[in-house]
């Protein structure tokens, strides 16, 4: 079973919410994004979202994007960060080894590597899924069906913008779990979430079976004690990248601990949170 | 989209009903470019613009004025004015240049924003935003939106700013709020980066107005179709003037929306070549060059399928031009299209072939053309040595120079 419907089945059982936080590839290099991974998962991260840098993510927030931009003037390519995947996956604890990643990747990557090139090295690297952001279900199938043989999930995401039919007909071609994104926006903290939020996924549970994951402008405990009841797993990305700007001048260990910290309190809140729904 | 059924007759001189096989196909598709590239979040914006410009295009009170206002505002038709000393100088066949530069605001960016903005009113938004890279289609949106009372937000690279002052000072006595790009190369690419992550958020009451015949479908059909009035009324000046077809018809590619707008007029005339004129900037190495046609690769950006530089691992290259207008990594879809159907040919200029047409066309015709169109003039001249005396070359002069002055005193080392 691939581990992201392995995740879903346990913690859907235990009444559970997954966290996932997003982090960077390669930001500031990649021995310091396999520490994080680690430290991660260790504080209690259920699954790993990775961003693979790419020059112009427009769907990116200036946290994010900045980050995306330090990692590729340091010279990060894709080859390197599928084989620091490998080297995590073979080297993990057994927790570790349960715990699914999935990537965040532009289409324009994908294609230029080529779509059978991209997924054999990105199954071969240990990763479970894709995201792919500026993938629209229009221009999916493709990407879809070779990517199911190999047993990766294409993650698709639906928006507030997103009409109603439109959103039944992204369910059904989704697999492993929908990518809700809470507002009408790009990526970055916000302090608030739209009034509607709770009762749009609450509508979208009704149409389709997937765990529903939400993500965009989750950073602290107030958002993740609101979304909790109906979400099965909450993403939480610029907050961590931010924090992640800081290793350029001071030492990268401390900077792991203290994101590990962050990660770990939200994974306390978000077990409370859980445990009320 | 629904395909059209009616005809321009009833708007003298300007097409704006091209015949249906213009058009790309129900996904935005030119052949294998073109599309949507772009997150979800825009997906509805894109298909309610769809919807209204599909509307729009059908509806004779729309097009009737926008015609009202391209003739009595921008100042249309631009003239086809014979250029005898430069057609002596290159030495062979004869050159025609298309006066876009007498556009009010000076260039061809107006045929659009005004379309656009006009648009953008006519579905309730009551904001605009736009990228912008030499500035003129930053101040062609300015324009329209102080001519039709609607706000503006221009995104403008840092770069781009420095050397492109004028527009930029002309853009905020517009009424424009002009914000500076400091991400990436700071340039028209990164401007386009901002303008699409502000309408992420703010797509349900602004309208993008896109500059050229770039980014996710319908951009790209909207865009060609109100630049096709310089085709329209090219090939219509040709014909009166001299009785029949140019051998060659040249324009300069970025996006391509000037060249998308003049070949249009030609497409289907297999006599007439079609050349684009892309920027060759310093040479062939990667990075100082933008010639994205001739040295780039099919691949994805700013929404589109389209040719692009990008390296192995599909990260945008850096590019260079010595004109902001052309200093863009991607182009238009159907540019892709016609190259690799083979209707139209794409030439690098270099900067320094650039600034002689620029030079060689301010001594000898006083005009002072942008540097942007001094490379479809330089394209021009060569085409003209190629086919010989007796033949006619005609060439988009998409825009006037008066914007490039402090970046040729700079370069020439000269105070201004």
């Amino acid at each position: 079973m691939n581990r992201i419907d392995a995740l879903f089945y346990r913690l859907r059982a235990e009444k559970r919410r997954a966290l996932m936080p997003f982090v960077t590839a390669g930001d500031p290099d990649l021995p310091t994004t396999a520490m994080l991974i680690n430290e991660l998962v260790a504080r209690g991260a259920h699954m790993v979202e990775v961003g693979i840098p790419y020059s112009d993510p427009i769907a990116d927030g200036p946290v994010i994007a900045a980050s995306y931009h330090r990692a590729l003037e340091r010279g990060v390519k894709v080859g390197h960060i599928f084989q620091t995947f490998r080297t995590l996956r073979a080297e993990g604890s057994g927790r570790f080894n349960e715990t699914p990643m999935v990537a965040m990747v532009s289409y324009a990557i994908i294609h230029r590597i080529g779509i059978d090139r991209y997924l054999n090295d990105a199954a071969t690297a240990g990763l479970d899924g894709l995201i792919v952001p500026d993938l629209p279900v229009e221009e999916s199938r493709s990407l879809m069906e070779r990517a199911s043989v190999r047993q990766l999930k294409l993650i698709q995401l639906i928006t507030p913008t997103t009409p109603k039919e439109r959103a039944v007909e992204i369910a059904r071609s989704t697999t492993g779990f929908i990518y809700y994104v809470s507002v009408a926006g790009i990526t970055g903290e916000r302090q608030g979430l739209p009034s509607d939020l709770v009762d749009t996924v609450g509508w979208l549970r009704t149409q389709t079976d997937l765990p529903i994951c939400i993500g965009f402008g989750i950073s602290g405990p107030d958002q993740i004690r609101q979304l909790a009841p109906v979400a099965d797993g909450l993403i939480i990305g610029s907050a961590i990248v931010r924090r992640l700007a800081e290793a350029v001048n001071r030492p990268r260990a401390d900077v792991v601990h203290e994101i590990g910290q962050f990660i770990g309190e939200m994974a306390k809140v978000l077990e409370t949170a859980s445990a009320g729904a | 989209m629904s395909t059209p059924t009616a005809t321009s007759e009833g708007a003298p001189g300007i097409l704006l009903f091209p015949r249906p096989m213009d058009g790309p196909d129900a996904l935005g598709r030119y052949g294998s470019f073109g599309g949507r590239f772009v997150p979800e979040t825009l997906m509805e914006s894109l298909n309610r613009l769809g919807e209204a410009y599909a509307e729009a295009r059908l509806d004779p009170e729309f097009q009737a004025k926008l015609s009202g206002y391209l003739k009595d505002y921008v100042g249309r038709p631009s003239p086809l004015f014979h250029a005898e000393r430069l057609t002596k100088l290159a030495g062979g066949a004869d050159l025609f240049l298309k006066r876009e530069d007498l556009n009010h605001t000076g260039a061809h960016k107006i045929n659009n924003a005004i379309g656009q903005v006009m648009l953008a009113r006519r579905m309730g938004k009551t904001r605009v935003i736009a990228e912008t890279g030499a500035g003129q289609h930053g101040v062609a949106t300015a324009t329209a939106c102080a001519l039709f009372g609607i706000e503006c937000t221009v995104y403008m690279g840092e770069e781009d700013i420095r050397r492109q002052k004028l527009n930029v000072f002309n853009m905020r006595t517009l009424g424009a709020t002009v914000v500076s790009v400091k991400t990436g190369s700071r340039t028209l690419r990164d401007a386009t980066n901002e303008a699409m992550r502000d309408w992420m958020g703010s797509s349900a009451t602004t309208h993008y107005t896109i500059g050229s015949v770039v980014g996710p479908h319908p951009f790209p059909q909207i865009v060609r179709e109100f630049q096709s009035v310089i085709g329209k009324e090219s090939r219509a000046q040709c014909l009166e003037r001299i009785g029949r077809l140019p051998e060659a018809v040249v324009a300069c590619v970025g996006g391509g929306s000037n060249a998308a707008g003049m070949f249009s007029g030609f497409l289907e005339d297999q006599g007439v070549e079609l050349v684009g004129a892309e920027a060759g900037g310093r040479g062939p190495k990667a990075g100082d060059h933008a010639a994205s046609l001739s040295q780039g690769r099919p691949g994805v950006l700013h929404g589109s399928f389209s040719y692009v530089l990008q390296d192995d691992d599909g990260q945008t290259q850096d590019v260079h031009s010595i004109s902001a207008g052309l200093d863009y990594p991607g182009v238009g879809p159907e540019h892709s299209y016609w190259k690799e159907i083979g209707r139209v040919r794409y030439e690098a200029i270099t900067d320094a072939e650039a600034l002689d047409a620029y030079n060689a066309t301010a001594r000898n015709e006083g005009i002072l053309p942008a540097l942007e169109s001094s490379h479809a003039l330089a394209q021009a001249f060569k085409e003209a040595r190629r086919l010989g005396p007796g033949k006619v070359v005609a060439v988009c002069l998409s825009g006037r120079g008066d914007k490039d002055a402090y970046e040729i005193a700079r370069l020439r080392g000269e105070p201004i």
